[in-house]
């Protein structure tokens, strides 16, 4: 479904990504992990356009869109959570949620949709109303995925969902993911909670510096000495 | 002795008690935590401490003075310094600068330029960014950025620091390094207030725990009673997740 082949991506004359490839096919949960740092987040930032690779190509559902611009890209079904959340503060949870489905076709479907969030995160359904900027980080965070779902994507990129969630609501987005993909909607996430994401994924990446060292099932990873000394803390 | 004590503290956001009747107390030197669901009213508590609200009722006192009424640079200037959750930092200024700020106009007495300036190199290297000083702050990853943070609080002498979710995107490695830099502040003097979601370092680090839930204090005690207590399991932890990973 999404095939990235030897990027190169620099900012000014640093270096951020060495000929890095990797593939998602339809319907898996692909986990990237690494170091802070390591180029994960430039990775998705050049999946979804907001960065253009020196070289290197990526290619979504069989057509190149590494140089696209990042509303197009997003019409074609990739939908990004950036770190961070980066909601519109001024705008109320219900605006912020609805800004997501703003191509022609979830705009038409956005009651639905808005539904279909709201069961997932029942909290945002009572705060609908409310400023963005009043949110908890936690609730901020819920907000940030559920406006990721509302363009009705075919690949969803999480970039750090756990950041700044309590235990129990991480293992609930979790669940929440693993939901997505039976769902029919394919994972491509990032996260520092390492062990669990492991163990929910079914394949990884391991970038280290800007290059992928190491890719294996996620169960193997959780084994590999090598992963479990520099990213578990064991 | 008590450096920080509040009582009944209370805010209300309209109708909505974001803290509500909360005393607490942290003592010279230590370093408590601070856990709970979101939305609990945690980051509020900080920021009533520090003055970037003003509470409802309620008082709070730094070694017993009341800090009610106090503007958030006094607050500062007594030696109460934080980091925030989402990062405010001047994200245009090169690092050093970020932390020159601190050093600058938030110590408890005027530094000259000179002394301001190798007391942020000092911070600096303390929190092992002097490598990147001159990098502008929107370049750091936002690990590094709330490195930056933790710097620029630092650098205005603090005896009592607020932490803010210091651990938030690190992967467990990068959590055992920093609660090394956490023990790092205290073993300096300085007693740390903190809130955390990573229970790897709440266990580990804290002498103490308090628990806030829809902005009540619910429970309170050290690391272990704390991830033993049904009420917080249930809430907060989950049933698995207690172990911290």
């Amino acid at each position: 479904m999404l095939e990235v082949s030897n990027l190169d991506v620099f900012y000014g004359k640093s270096q951020a990504l060495r000929d890095v490839s990797l593939r998602v096919d339809e319907k898996e949960i692909v986990a990237l992990v690494g170091a802070n740092g390591a180029g994960k987040t430039t990775l998705l930032n050049t999946i979804s356009g907001l960065l253009r690779p020196a070289s290197g190509s990526v290619e979504f559902l069989g057509q190149r869109i590494d140089r696209l611009a990042p509303h197009i890209i997003m019409q074609l079904g990739i939908s990004h959570i950036p770190e961070g959340r980066k909601l519109f503060s001024d705008m109320t949870v219900r605006e912020n949620l609805e800004l997501g489905a703003y191509t022609s076709a979830a705009w038409k479907r956005r009651k639905e949709t808005l539904e279909q969030v709201y069961k997932i995160f029942p909290v945002l359904k009572e705060r609908g109303g409310q400023s963005a900027s009043k949110l908890s980080g936690g609730e901020g965070q819920m907000v940030a995925i559920g406006r990721g779902l509302m363009s009705s994507p075919r690949l969803c990129m999480f970039d750090e969902p756990s950041y700044g969630l309590a235990p129990k609501l991480f293992s609930e987005v979790l669940e929440v993911i693993k939901h997505l993909r039976e769902e029919g909607i394919t994972i491509l996430l990032i996260e520092q909670n390492v062990r669990n994401t492991l163990e929910t994924a079914d394949r990884a990446y391991v970038l280290e510096n800007g290059q992928i060292v190491l890719e294996g099932k996620g169960k193997d990873l959780l084994r590999d000495e090598q992963v479990k000394k520099a990213y578990l803390g064991l | 002795m008590h450096i920080l004590e509040g009582q009944g503290v209370t805010k209300l956001f309209g109708g909505l008690a974001a803290v509500s009747n909360v005393d607490f107390h942290v003592d010279q030197g230590e370093i408590v935590g601070q856990i709970g669901p979101n939305g609990a009213g945690k980051t509020t508590l900080f920021n009533l401490i520090s003055a970037a609200l003003p509470f409802s009722s309620g008082e709070i006192r730094f070694k017993g003075q009341k800090l009610n009424g106090l503007k958030p640079n006094q607050i500062c200037q007594k030696g109460v310094a934080r980091t925030f959750q989402q990062t405010k930092i001047f994200a245009d200024m090169p690092v050093f600068q970020n932390v020159l700020v601190g050093a600058s106009f938030g110590t408890p007495n005027r530094l000259s330029q000179a002394d301001a300036a190798r007391e942020a190199s000092q911070k600096l290297e303390f929190v092992g960014l002097s490598a990147m000083s001159a990098t502008l702050v929107k370049d750091l990853t936002l690990v590094n950025q709330k490195r930056v943070e933790v710097a620029r609080a630092l650098a205005t002498k603090p005896e009592l620091l607020l932490l803010d979710e210091l651990m938030a995107g690190l992967n467990p490695t990068e959590v055992s390094e920093a609660m090394e830099l956490v023990r790092k502040i205290r073993d300096e003097g300085i007693t740390i207030f903190m809130v955390e979601h990573v229970m790897k370092a709440i266990m580990g680090i804290c002498g103490r725990v308090m628990v806030l839930h829809h902005g009540e204090k619910i429970a309170e005690g050290t690391p272990q009673e704390i991830s033993c207590n049904k009420q917080v399991i249930e809430i907060y932890l989950g049933e698995e997740a207690h172990a911290g990973s």
